[in-house]
């Protein structure tokens, strides 16, 4: 796994070797290596309790690091306070300060820089502007609703021109669409001012649509860290490939292994066609992972490749796709998504089907 | 773009609540399914609702309005209250109506005195009187129980020679008839024999009736002889018939013979009075005036005069005026003598200490509850349990340790000698002042400052604090602009809450307070138990009311009631 890039000339942001533990006993980051280039912007995922607020704390400085190094534009700032390291931040609860009003809040930070009053009202109004929010100064934080206070939120982050700002679940607590809606303005604005953007999600549509690159936590450590389309088509790992998308998994040991294919005999008996992720010798055990969309049913792939019998157990249509529950190799979970074409089959339970795939579309990966 | 889902109320378009005030509009009130206005169905509904609700707060509202509304209504009323020298000395009082406060009153005063305190010696009540004259001049009380016991005398010469004229004027049957309305008589005369004949007859004689005719031959005698009668019978329990008159009646009846009353008597009183008629002009007068200064001459002293002139009236501001070092003269409010004004300034210690002693539990208390609410659960429940520990304790035993630890030769008077910061001879004074009272009440009230501070930092998400920072604050600026703002309502619960029990502290002043550290508490104390003038008592104990009263108002006006939470 290629995550050590610390050469890279354009390093932004560099986690190096970086391990942070509470208790002294467990370690809740374990060997971050992380570099950001200028103007990246950075999705952190995983599951909770998997260290990447932790990580985000420690960029912010609100958490130290137990072992490691953390660079800002190449200069350490693991003893910078935070104030001092000028990095925005943009809070799940928004942490709007209550007894102050909109521009109040947006004051804070540039009165705590010292600016002058013509220039701060300036930068306040191009701030909210920026949001469309342009007519809420005077209100308090109370009398917005919660999309309007992450505006708000987001605005303050910006307001004095931060070159980083981290957003620690910032879209969390509002509603699907209004998600939606801000996520897009939050990919455009990060865009239109070129500034470089941490944001941390467990929600895997938002890091897949906001995110130049996405970096999977679990355990402590990142699993993978790419672009979004290479994560879900690409997974590294069999946890990367389940907690991203739907995902098939058959378990089953290599049986042949040539280059850029592998035949993998299912713990069922039956073979299958797969892509050798990591796996290295005949004889290793492997999670093959397939996605529901890349089963073909009674495929037509050509003479030496393999197809597993299944039994359809239910079919949900869903508007644009159906959506098959079949059983295959002794499972009964094995999804299969097919578009909802005018020439589409329309499976009903208890029909005997084919299932193959391409063999690049089927990943043989750790057990 | 905007998210109007979400967003605020808008005035225009079709919401709900638009529609309702369309419809408000439109058509009046709007209607239940029944025809009725909704809102008396609503009521109606939510009726049985708050019957309930007041069913349940009843026996509390009920202990609250016995055993504190009540009070308070009854302490406001004692501080104006002054009906017992209009009830005891109602003659005088009239009497000296246009007394002018020159000299001493005339001898129509003095006579009206001596029958009133002839009552009033006969009831046992001139030494109340003098106990609550004596608080406005000192020597009343012991005039009023000195008088008391000889004001007998007055009269004692017409008695004499009433007496000397006929013996029947020794006779009590001699003034039943001649003042008692004649069904009395009879009723009196039924009710004896009835008494005689069955020995465990006890209801009481029948009350003293006077009779019309008499009242009018006799206008100064016989309402006196009314009263004499119904003293007798209700205080000692003893019949007019067989009871001779006070002396000082013997005085009204030579008055009103010597005017020319006494008219038109039939019968054998008819003839007495004739003869005594006659025999007046003769007598030998005395002045009811010479009387009195002869039991005492403070008599003679126009301030004893002025002071139950002053204080005639039923209701008096006299309390509140002495509470603030005033006093009622006859010459109007003027102020205590420089020796005596002590009120203002207890007033005045006691604002201050209480001001004290709430700055400096804000000054201890706010570090601790910061502390406990930004520790971890377990570790503040812990310390919390120390914070409220004292409240375990006795007051009086935490008190009196103070006594221990403060007194010169105490513990740490001892310490503060021994790292040598104090020379041995010079001794710091710690307690029996107001640093005693300030110590010691700032560690009694410290709790209550506490509390409030730490149920509301409890609130304050650690979030906002770490928002500022990261915004560029400092940690000082990001505490100061930011955090502290969110506990000030807590600072006002607190202060409220220590501020109002401390001023009216009693127990802490008085055991470490010595002289120049009580509070006006422990005067409204020394008032109730010992020098028993509960009207001064209650006019300090309202004043210290509507002190507490008009600080919580203006308290409101600067921080707002509303920013004041306990959690």
């Amino acid at each position: 796994m290629p995550l050590l890039d610390t050469q890279a000339d354009d390093a932004f942001v560099q986690f190096e070797r970086v391990q942070k533990s509470y208790d002294g006993e467990t370690l809740v980051v374990k060997d971050l290596n992380l570099t950001l280039p200028k103007g990246e912007f950075l999705t952190m995922l995983g599951p909770s309790g998997s260290g990447k607020t932790t990580c985000l704390m420690m960029l912010a400085g609100f958490e130290s690091a137990t072992h490691g190094e953390i660079r800002l534009k190449g200069q350490p700032i693991n003893n910078i306070p935070p104030h001092k390291r000028g990095i925005g931040m943009v809070f799940q609860n928004y942490a709007l300060f209550p007894h102050m009003s909109v521009a109040e809040n947006l004051s804070f930070p540039l009165e705590v820089r010292k600016m002058g009053k013509s220039e701060r009202e300036e930068k306040i109004r191009r701030a909210l502007d920026m949001v469309q929010m342009g007519d809420f100064g005077g209100r308090r934080p109370a009398q917005l609703s919660g999309g309007q206070q992450q505006r708000i939120a987001l605005a303050r982050a910006l307001v004095f021109e931060p070159e980083l700002v981290l957003m620690d679940e910032p879209l969390g607590a509002l509603d699907k669409q209004l998600r939606e809606t801000l996520q897009f303005e939050i990919t455009r604005l990060a865009h239109d001012l070129g500034i470089t953007v941490v944001y941390v999600t467990h929600d895997q549509t938002e890091a897949l649509t906001m995110s130049d690159r996405v970096a999977v936590f679990d355990d402590g450590r990142i699993q993978q860290l790419a672009p979004p389309d290479e994560l879900y088509e690409a997974p590294q790992n069999s946890f990367v490939a389940q907690f991203i998308g739907e995902n098939n998994t058959l378990d089953g040991t290599v049986s042949q292994l040539s280059g850029d294919k592998c035949i993998v005999q299912l713990d069922s008996g039956e073979e299958i066609d797969a892509l050798p992720v990591n796996v290295s010798n005949v004889g290793d055990r492997t999670l093959v992972s397939i996605r529901p969309e890349r089963v073909e049913i009674d495929p037509d792939l050509g003479p030496d490749s393999h197809t597993l019998d299944a039994e359809v157990l239910e079919f949900i249509y869903m508007g644009d796709v159906f959506r098959t529950r079949l059983r295959v190799a002794g499972r009964d979970d094995f999804i299969v998504k097919t578009r909802n074409r005018a020439d589409q089959v329309r499976l009903s339970p208890g029909q005997k089907v084919k299932l193959g795939w391409l063999p690049q579309d089927c990943r043989a990966l750790d057990p | 773009m905007t998210d109007s889902a979400t967003g605020p109320d808008q005035f225009t378009g079709a919401t709900p609540d638009n529609a309702l005030r369309d419809a408000d509009r439109a058509a009046g009130p709007v209607l239940a399914a029944d025809g009725r206005p909704l809102k008396q169905s609503l009521s109606r509904a939510l009726r049985a609702q708050k019957l309930r609700a007041l069913g349940l707060i009843s026996p509390l509202l009920l202990f609250i309005l016995i055993t504190f509304i009540l009070p308070i209504a009854d302490m406001l009323f004692r501080s104006v209250e002054n009906q017992i020298v209009s009830e005891t000395l109602p003659r005088t009082v009239l009497a000296l109506e246009d007394w002018e406060g020159e000299g001493t009153p005339d001898e129509v005063v003095f006579r009206a005195l001596a029958a009133d305190l002839v009552i009033a010696a006969e009831q046992k009540l001139h030494t109340r009187l003098g106990s609550r004259l004596n608080y406005e001049t000192t020597g009343l009380s012991s005039l009023f129980r000195k008088t008391g016991r000889d004001v007998d005398e007055i009269g004692e010469v017409y008695l004499d020679q009433f007496e000397a004229l006929d013996p029947a004027w020794e006779e009590p049957g001699t003034w039943v008839a001649l003042m008692a309305a004649p069904d009395w008589i009879e009723a009196q005369a039924d009710w004896a024999a009835q008494a005689e004949a069955d020995r465990d007859f006890d209801s009481p004689e029948p009350r003293f009736r006077l009779d019309p005719a008499a009242g009018e031959a006799f206008p100064v005698a016989a309402p006196l002889y009314q009263r004499f009668a119904e003293v007798i019978q209700v205080e000692n329990e003893d019949s007019p018939t067989e009871e001779e008159p006070w002396p000082i009646v013997y005085q009204a009846l030579y008055e009103d013979l010597i005017a020319g009353h006494g008219e038109g008597v039939a019968g054998e009183a008819g003839r007495l009075i004739a003869a005594a008629r006659d025999a007046v002009p003769g007598f030998e007068t005395a002045s009811a005036r010479e009387g009195f200064l002869e039991i005492d001459e403070d008599w003679g002293n126009p301030e004893v005069w002025g002071t139950i002139q002053s204080f005639s009236d039923p209701y008096t501001a006299g309390y509140f005026l002495s509470s603030i070092d005033l006093q009622l003269t006859p010459n109007g409010v003027e102020k205590q003598p420089e020796d005596q004004q002590i009120y203002i300034l207890l007033f005045q210690r006691t604002l201050f200490m209480s001001l004290v002693i709430m700055g400096s539990c804000v000054l201890l208390g706010y570090p601790i509850a910061f502390l406990l609410s930004n520790l971890p659960l377990r570790t503040s429940n812990l310390l919390l349990i120390l914070v409220l520990l004292p409240f375990w304790t006795s007051l009086l035993v935490r008190t009196s340790a103070w006594k221990v630890l403060l007194q010169q030769q105490g513990v740490i008077n001892d310490v503060l000698v021994w790292i040598g910061l104090v020379a041995d001879n010079n001794r710091l004074e710690l307690i029996n002042n107001q640093t005693g009272t300030i110590i010691a009440m700032t560690h009694i009230l410290l709790p209550f400052m506490i509390l409030p501070l730490y149920s509301v930092m409890k609130t304050i998400p650690p979030y906002y604090v770490r928002a500022a920072k990261s915004l560029g604050a400092t940690p000082f600026t990001a505490f100061w602009r930011v955090y502290f703002p969110q506990s000030v309502p807590g600072i006002g619960a607190g202060c409220i809450l220590v501020f109002i029990l401390s001023i009216g502290y009693y127990i802490t002043p008085e055991l470490v307070g010595g002289t120049t550290g009580t509070f006006i508490s422990n005067r409204i104390a020394y008032h109730i138990s010992q020098s028993l003038n509960w009207g001064l008592a209650a006019a300090l104990g309202s004043i210290l009311l509507a002190v507490v009263l008009v600080l919580y108002y203006i308290y409101d006006k600067i921080v707002g009631i509303d920013n004041v939470s306990l959690g």
